[in-house]
Parts: structure tokens; C-alpha cells; sequence
């Protein structure tokens, strides 16, 4: 989501590495620059103008228009900057030292309260907690239908509060927890308006009655600059621990919620990466710097794989690769493995220095359909023309094509794309056995 | 609630501080706050800067000498910018059918909901379709609305084809003689190209229903929303023919002001504005009303 923030940002540095010295006009360009790209990402106005004013002072300061290696100086500050608005590590959720745990969820309405409620259950379980959720949503008309759906599909009871006692029923609710076994108790609230004071008493209440452990609100990563000031009013009445940053998933560049955190120092504590109610994820400030500056977040990727990709299918196919035994069927297995992680686009910009390649690939939608098609010709080979890739000849190709709903172009591409392949994997197998071949480092050997 | 009180909430605070003056003669000053007011209102930097550019030129030049002047000059270029035609497409067909889509979270239910009612406050007979079978309860809530506004609803089984529901609803409006449908669909970010791949489906499937239907694909934005708005309507326009745009939540403290670009780049016209919790909260476009929210008329 926060690719076009480092594109834009990744240009203005190659001009000014470009140089041989960075000239006051230079500095003063770059700045320029990196406004509006910041702008362009919805960072809040006031947290841009605090960032340029710190990168021009440090700049001037490090004296950088006198050295020769004044270019990546500047590129430095800018990135410390950046990681210093969005804050260092990690911060853990907070956990009650006698259960049970309670989470109460904030936000404007359409923010993704009640979907990110689930998945908190969802990751909670993960961790072997037992979490139960609230549904203390009385005005949305459905709200509650909606909590108790997720929750049946996820097998996490929920129970509903009286629309004439919501904090009371909250509280109540929560502290009977343990007794039927639950140590985690997540609250979904209803959303409101930072500005509807009948409302924000409402949920001070809950808060106030409840005595969370954890009160989190929940911001749209396509939020403008007015999520600052509502997320500041929200906070002027609640005791905020943390920040969820919903559907970070889109193209989304996420400045606002970003700035959020900046301005009232509430740390991003959990991020939603999907509809599905497995798609949440620690947030890692400092792996996001990385990333919106083009460096990769290789962390992230090493995750997601150990997650989703079953480990001896992946040194089996390996091995095959580097020895070119590998076959369409290997080849169709690893395109579900890496599905399964993610689009391929996001996969590649992880990977530090592949940011600019995952820009030449067909973008979201079209990456998509180019890999249905990849599967679809796949599944349209026989068993043995998977395993023998050779035995595809021209009847064969018109058939597949015709079985595929493509066109023996099609087929003739892929066929050959897969041979170019295994003929490169065989070279790199044979330099990785003469050791020529360096490891990447950080990466974890297949 | 009207469209003035509702987006007079969206003035005070720091744009009140800008506009109790216009009589004052013009600074340099007064320009870099007009500058952070439109740039905190979402409007594109793409086009404050060129627009604020041209104002200190003006101003360079002694051409333009008040606050008033500047204002007015300002306000002219955003209401045009916006200004477009709000009638609803397909007024005489039968039945209109109306889509109504947008990213998660946006307000769509709530729209189609308050859409419903307005025409049939104007003598309408509409018909609603829940075709969002995908969230949780979706039916369930548009169905709560429908009996609030007393509008009937067709709806489908949960994760069930939502083109179907479309069509079944075309079909059932035609035998029960309501002139419109109003169709909502589940939420979608615009880069889940599967999801789009089935607002497309539902696009042709509501083509097949009744010819040249549907006649208004009204793409519900959060006026809340920043930057990304745009790529939404872009990525909207093109998968379904996006022929309206409905700016929602307006009764915060955000201003919509990412419709300028979206406007200005796809000439999509702003038809409907939603502000309120209300079934009465949904109000046609008021370019000017829209502006002034933005930009208050000087005391």
C-alpha cells in the first residue's frame, strides 16, 4: 500500500544521487519533493511541514552542500526522519496480569470495527487464548447479526449487550469471562462521529466501566487528512493504547494513519491486510520504513512464507529446480504456495532491491488474471505432459489452448518461458554446487 | 437536517480563523493559510499548487488586491470544478435500475437505503436489491433499512451469486410495476481484481435483465477518505462504468475535497451528498453549498 510513496520518493533520490554535489537549489528541490510526495500519500499537512523543516535543518546542519557524499547524507536524513514519525518496534498488545484481557475497538463509522474485532479473536485463538467477543454495536442496524455471523464462522462466542445499558452490560459481560472459560474479551462498539457528544459519551462509558487493558482505534488506511483530527478528539476522551490501521491491503498510500501516530503518539499496534478473517498482522514500524523507502522488508516476507508454505515441499521443489528435474506439476504447486503469501507484486517489493522489478510486473488485477491463465493452461495439460514438458507438440498445444480458453500463443509462451527456466535454474544449480553463488544474507537457505 | 447546517460543522476552528475578514487587503500570509485550508481538506496538491500559483501571480502582480477578491476567484474555479448535472440517470425507463458500489466501509447500504427513500418521497415505487451476499449480515442490514423507509427488498442466500440477485430483482420489479431498482453491492477495494472481475459480471448480468440497463452506477466515496480516492474512481470507472459519485460522512469534520481531482480528471459529477445518520440524509449535490463548506463566505 505504500508503494507509490516510495516510487515517488526512490526518483527524487536517484536525481540527487545523481550529482556530484548537492547544491543549496538541489536540497531545496528535494524538499520540495518529498512535500509532495508525502502530501501525495495523505500525510497530515502539519506532520509534513514538521519533517521537511527537521530534514532542511539537519541537512544544513550536517553541512552537506561542503561534502562530496552529500547526496546520500541527505537520502539518511530523510529516512530517519520517516522512521521517526512512524515510531521504532513493535509494541506488543497488552495483557491483563489476572484475566480477563479486555480489547475495546473505536473508530468512525465504516472503519472496520466489527470485521477487525473478528480477526483479533481469529489471531487471539492462534496464540491459545480464548477470547469471547462483545457485540455492543445497538445502532448500527445489523451490527450485531454481523458480529454473531463471524463469530459462528470462527467458532468464538459472542454475546450481545441490552441497547438500554451498554457500558453496564459491557462490564458485566467482561468480568464473567473467566468463569466460562475466556480470558480474552475483545468489545466491538458502534461507529460514531469524534464530534457527536452524545455518542462519545457513550463509549467513554464502556471504557470507564469495562477498565480495558486495551483501547484501540481503529483507522481506514485510506483515510485523509482529517483522520489527525478526529483520531485527536478520539483521544481527548479515551484513553487510546494503540492504533489499528484497516484495509491496508488497497494502494492505499496510509500517510494519515501514519500521521496519527505521529501527532497524538499512539502506536500502530495491528494492520489488516484482507477480507479474510485470517488477514491481520503485527504491525512493525520499522520494517514499514524500510519498505516506503524501496529497501525491502525481507522480514515480512520470511514470515508469510514460513506460514504458508509447507517447508519440505519447498526444499523438495528446490532441489528439483537447481537440478532442472522440475515440472509443470512442481510449477503449478509453487504458484498456490505463493498465492497463498500474497499478491506477487507485494512478495517481490519485499525482497530489498526488487521494488523497482515488481513495478514492471502487470499490476493487481492483470497480475492476477495472467496467473489464472498460467493455471488455467496448466490445468489443461495431461498428467504426463506436466511431468515431460517435451512431449507437448503442435496438436497438443491446440488442444490445451482450446481446454484452457487461451490461444496456442498462449501455450507456446508459457512452454517456453518454463524451458528458458529450467534451463537458468540448471545453470544456478551447477554454480551453487561449485559454491559460486552467493547467498543472499538474511535469507534463510531453501 | 440541511445541506448548510450539515456541512457548516465541517467550518470553525482553524477556517473559521481564515475567513472573518474579507475586506483585508491580500498578503502573503493570508495565501499560505488558503493554501493549508485546501490542502487539509483532501483537495489534490496536484491541483493547489498550480491553483496557488496563479494566485500569487495575481497577487505578484497587484491584480488581485483583497482577501474578497481572492476568495471569490477561488471559489468560482472549485464550485466549476464540480459543478455538473445531478438529475438521475434513466428517468424514464422501466424499471431504472441503479448500482450502487464503492470500497469497504464507504456507506453503500446506508445510501442505497436513503436513495430509496428519497424517491419514493418523490412518488417513486422502488425496489431494493441486496446484493452484497458476501459480508456478514449485509442482507440482513439493508433489510432492516427497507422496513424502516417501508421500501420492499429482494434478497439472495448468503455467499450467493449477486449478479442473480440483481436480475431477480429487474424481473421482480417488472412484474410488480416499481419503477426503480436500487441494487446494493458488497464492498470491494478496487485492487482485488477478482472482486472487480464480478462487479463486471453484475454490470453485464444487469444488461442482460433489461437492455441498457443499468442507467446509473453511483460510486459511493467516504469523504473522509484522502488521496486514494481517486485511484478508487479510476479503477470503478473502469470495470463498471461509474456514472455518479455520492460523497458520504459529511456531516464530520472532513471535507470531501478529494472529489476536485476526481472530478476534474474523469468529469464524473457529484450527484448526491450524504449527511447524516438519517433516512432523510442524503441530499443532492449543492456545488456551492459543497464549496463554501470548504471555503466560507467572508463575514
Amino acid at each position: 500500500m505504500f508503494e507509490q510513496l516510495s516510487d515517488r520518493l526512490a526518483g527524487t533520490f536517484e536525481r540527487l544521487r545523481g550529482r556530484p554535489r548537492v547544491t543549496e537549489a538541489d536540497l531545496e528541490e528535494a524538499l520540495r519533493d518529498v512535500r509532495v510526495a508525502l502530501l501525495e500519500a495523505d500525510v497530515n499537512l502539519k506532520v509534513v511541514r514538521q519533517l521537511v523543516a527537521t530534514v532542511r535543518e539537519r541537512a544544513l546542519g550536517e553541512r552537506v552542500l561542503e561534502s562530496i557524499t552529500g547526496a546520500q547524507q541527505v537520502v539518511k536524513i530523510v529516512h530517519d526522519a520517516i522512521v521517526e514519525m512512524l515510531g521504532g518496534a513493535a509494541t506488543p498488545l497488552a495483557r491483563a496480569e489476572r484475566p480477563p484481557t479486555v480489547i475495546v475497538l473505536a473508530g468512525l463509522q465504516g472503519s472496520g470495527k466489527t470485521t477487525t474485532a473478528a480477526k483479533l479473536a481469529n489471531l487471539m485463538r492462534k496464540q491459545g487464548r480464548h477470547p469471547l467477543l462483545i457485540a455492543a454495536d445497538v445502532h448500527r442496524p445489523a451490527a450485531i447479526d454481523q458480529l454473531v455471523t463471524l463469530g459462528k464462522q470462527l467458532g468464538v462466542p459472542v454475546r450481545a449487550v441490552d441497547p438500554g445499558r451498554v457500558a453496564g452490560d459491557v462490564a458485566m459481560l467482561a468480568s464473567g469471562a473467566p468463569a466460562d472459560g475466556q480470558d480474552t474479551v475483545i468489545v466491538d462498539t458502534a461507529g460514531r462521529l469524534h464530534i457527536d457528544e452524545a455518542m462519545m459519551a457513550e463509549i467513554a462509558e464502556v471504557v470507564a466501566a469495562s477498565k480495558p487493558q486495551e483501547v484501540l482505534l481503529v483507522v481506514d488506511a485510506m483515510a485523509g487528512q482529517d483522520a489527525v483530527d478526529s483520531a485527536t478528539a478520539f483521544h481527548a476522551r479515551l484513553p487510546l493504547t494503540g492504533l489499528v490501521l484497516a484495509k491496508a491491503d488497497g494502494d492505499a498510500r496510509g500517510g494519515a494513519s501514519l500521521s496519527v501516530r505521529a501527532v497524538t503518539g499512539v502506536p500502530v499496534k495491528l494492520i489488516g491486510t484482507g477480507e479474510k478473517l485470517d488477514a491481520i498482522e503485527i504491525f512493525h514500524p520499522d520494517r514499514l520504513a524500510q519498505r516506503i523507502l524501496g529497501m525491502g522488508d525481507i522480514l515480512t516476507l520470511v514470515e508469510r512464507a514460513q506460514e504458508h508454505v509447507d517447508q519440505k515441499t519447498a526444499e523438495e521443489q528446490a532441489r528439483k529446480l537447481l537440478e532442472a528435474q522440475f515440472t509443470f506439476d512442481d510449477f503449478y504447486a509453487q504458484l498456490q504456495q505463493v498465492k497463498k503469501m500474497g499478491p506477487l507484486g507485494d512478495l517481490l517489493k519485499m525482497i530489498p532491491g526488487l521494488g523497482q522489478v515488481a513495478k514492471q510486473l502487470p499490476e493487481g488485477p492483470e497480475a492476477e488474471r495472467e496467473m489464472r491463465k498460467v493455471e488455467a493452461i496448466i490445468s489443461s495439460m495431461t498428467k504426463a505432459e506436466r511431468a515431460d514438458p517435451s512431449l507437448i507438440n503442435g496438436s497438443r498445444r491446440r488442444r490445451i489452448a482450446a481446454g484452457s480458453g487461451t490461444t496456442v500463443a498462449d501455450v507456446n509462451q508459457l512452454t517456453k518461458q518454463f524451458g528458458e527456466m529450467r534451463k537458468l535454474m540448471k545453470q544456478m544449480g551447477s554454480l551453487a554446487k561449485s559454491g559460486r553463488l552467493p547467498r543472499l544474507p538474511g535469507v534463510p537457505r531453501m | 437536517m440541511s445541506i448548510d447546517q450539515a456541512l457548516a460543522k465541517t467550518r470553525g476552528g482553524f477556517f473559521g480563523r481564515l475567513f472573518g475578514r474579507g475586506e483585508e487587503k491580500l498578503t502573503a500570509e493570508w495565501l499560505d493559510l488558503l493554501e493549508e485550508a485546501l490542502l487539509r481538506a483532501d483537495l489534490s496538491v496536484s491541483l493547489v499548487d498550480p491553483l496557488m500559483a496563479q494566485l500569487r501571480d495575481l497577487f505578484t502582480t497587484g491584480e488581485v488586491k483583497s482577501v474578497e477578491k481572492a476568495l471569490a476567484a477561488v471559489r468560482e474555479t472549485l464550485v466549476a470544478a464540480v459543478a455538473g448535472d445531478v438529475r438521475l440517470r434513466g428517468e424514464g425507463e422501466r424499471p431504472r435500475v441503479i448500482l450502487v458500489v464503492g470500497v469497504n466501509g464507504s456507506g453503500k447500504t446506508t445510501t442505497a437505503a436513503k436513495l430509496a427513500k428519497r424517491l419514493k418521497d418523490s412518488g417513486e415505487r422502488p425496489l431494493l436489491a441486496a446484493a452484497d451476499t458476501f459480508r456478514a449480515a449485509a442482507t440482513l442490514q439493508l433489510e432492516r433499512w427497507a422496513e424502516r423507509v417501508d421500501v420492499p427488498v429482494v434478497s439472495g442466500k448468503p455467499d450467493g451469486d449477486p449478479a442473480a440477485v440483481v436480475f431477480d430483482a429487474v424481473n421482480a420489479a417488472n412484474a410488480r410495476g416499481n419503477t426503480t431498482v436500487i441494487a446494493d453491492t458488497a464492498g470491494r477495494l478496487h485492487t482485488k481484481g477478482q472482486l472487480m472481475d464480478e462487479l463486471g459480471k453484475i454490470v453485464r448480468v444487469t444488461g442482460r435483465a433489461r437492455a441498457g440497463a443499468p442507467d446509473e452506477v453511483l460510486l459511493v466515496l467516504d469523504g473522509t477518505a484522502g488521496q486514494n480516492a481517486i485511484q478508487q474512481a479510476r479503477q470503478f470507472t473502469a470495470t463498471a462504468a461509474v456514472t455518479g459519485l455520492v460523497v458520504t460522512k459529511l456531516d464530520g469534520t472532513a471535507k470531501g475535497g478529494a472529489v476536485f481531482a476526481i472530478a476534474h480528471e474523469l468529469k464524473l459529477p457529484v450527484k448526491l451528498l450524504g449527511v447524516g445518520e438519517k433516512a432523510d440524509d442524503l441530499v443532492p449535490m449543492d456545488p456551492t453549498a459543497f464549496v463554501n463548506a470548504l471555503l466560507p463566505m467572508p463575514r
